[in-house]
């Protein structure tokens, strides 16, 4: 017979690795599949600001890989099994839950789902042909490349004007592109906006075009007031500039549409973090919540561990 | 794996013989730090048939730029000195990186 686990985790960011944890310290025979980096979203992001206790010192603001590889630490730790996988189907219904993988398929009486969130694009011409070309959804991986180049970050919440600072490090100059006319980012993040002097800023605009040959040099914008459009072009000594998209994500829960209760395809949980079906959790960004950050997920996937431990101890489930 | 840099990426992958795989990876790029370990193992298993090579695109942004490459990670195969083939971050898994080697070999 095949091995039958307590408790299957998909996903190793925040969620996934506090749920990780709390399953290894109760002892339950956990399994912990991730298909790329662990930390997700968070691993690419230069500071983290706000995580309790995230700062390692009063001038130096921790980045989101080292957040994350201090938890995948503490996990291994308590003797959490990993699996580096790609999920490609499951089977949630029975009592036993059967988790598809191209190197074989898993069981479990227990799932939790926490596979977050991926970007939301900006959905206009040219993006597709562009990312990796001047299109960019992460500006640890590719800020450095625009050395002394125009950017525009497109976005105004506390990701997009975090990350325009990240970039002012290396672009001459960094031009936030908001389909406002105002930030949403928290006072504390916009003030340091306005106080530096290499941010600008194009308001009620959004981005509708995006040109170039082989590498972006141009784009389309958009006035959400008047609806008129204009060419933005690259100098002509640069030949290009970069276009840094943060809009906000949305969930990965393609695998799980139709299995359990979502909406607008995020997963219903009670504030246990149980699904609509029996012995199937989620946690973190993938579920419908009033607050998608590090402490929230990593809040989610203590409570979700706990309840699978409570409910497999008390005969709900497994 | 063969480690380039902005002297030798002229002399052996522009005017290398035979498919060349380039890694394009770069400081601070964590997806990039993800993907290589599977990388090595490719290479394990085909680095008889073809030739694995890693730029880090930190230290070559000029030469990085002249190639195309403005995001991370890039996974690209080179024949004949022209780049014939590659994957950009979301499309650069470690399944699509072995079903594109295997049609260079």
């Amino acid at each position: 017979m095949e091995k039958l686990y307590d408790l299957i985790i998909i996903g190793a960011g925040p969620a996934g690795l506090t749920a990780g944890l709390y399953a290894g310290r109760s002892r339950l025979d956990t399994l912990l599949i991730e298909k790329g980096q662990d930390g997700g979203q968070i691993a690419i992001t230069s500071e983290i600001e706000n995580f309790p206790g995230g700062l390692s010192g009063p001038d130096k603001i921790e980045s989101g890989a080292e957040l994350i590889a201090r938890m995948t630490a503490q996990v291994a730790h308590f003797g959490v099994e990993r699996l580096s996988a790609n999920v490609t189907e499951v089977e949630l219904e029975g009592k036993v839950k059967r988790v598809h993988t191209r190197h074989g398929v898993y069981q479990s009486k227990a799932v939790i789902i926490a596979t977050g969130a991926h970007p939301r694009l900006i959905g206009c011409p040219g993006e597709a042909e562009f990312t990796g070309r001047g299109v960019s959804y992460c500006a640890t991986c590719d800020g450095s490349f625009f050395e002394d180049f125009e950017v525009f970050v497109v976005g105004g919440g506390d990701t997009a004007v975090e990350e325009a600072m990240y970039l002012t490090k290396f672009a001459r100059k960094v031009t936030i592109i908001h389909r406002r006319d105002e930030l949403r980012a928290v006072e504390s993040i916009r003030e340091r906006a306005f106080a530096n002097d290499k941010i600008e800023f194009m308001w009620n605009s959004v981005v509708v075009g995006l040109h170039g040959d082989g590498i972006l040099s141009g784009m389309t914008v958009k006035d959400t007031k008047t609806g008129e459009e204009r060419l933005v072009e690259a100098d002509p000594d640069d030949g290009m500039f970069g276009v840094f998209v943060f809009i906000g994500f949305l969930p990965n829960s393609e695998l799980f549409l139709g299995k359990v209760d979502t909406e607008w395809d995020y997963i219903l949980t009670d504030e246990s973090m149980r699904t609509s079906l029996p012995g199937v959790y989620a946690a973190g960004d993938v579920r419908k919540t009033p607050l998608r950050q590090v402490v929230t997920a990593c809040a989610d996937g203590a409570i979700a561990a706990m309840q699978v431990e409570h409910d497999l101890a008390s005969g709900v489930i497994g | 794996m063969l480690e380039l840099d902005r002297n030798n990426f002229e002399e052996v992958v522009l005017q290398g013989e035979g498919a060349i795989l380039v890694d394009f990876y770069g400081d601070g790029c964590v997806p990039c730090a993800a993907l290589t370990p599977h990388i090595e193992a490719l290479e394990e298993k085909y680095g008889d048939q073809i030739l694995f090579t890693a730029l880090n695109t930190t230290k070559a942004r000029r030469l990085s730029i002249s190639q195309r490459i403005l995001g991370l990670p890039v996974v690209a195969i080179y024949q004949n000195g022209e780049k014939v083939e590659e994957l950009v971050k979301d499309d650069c898994t470690p399944e699509a990186i072995e079903e594109m080697v295997k049609k260079y070999i």
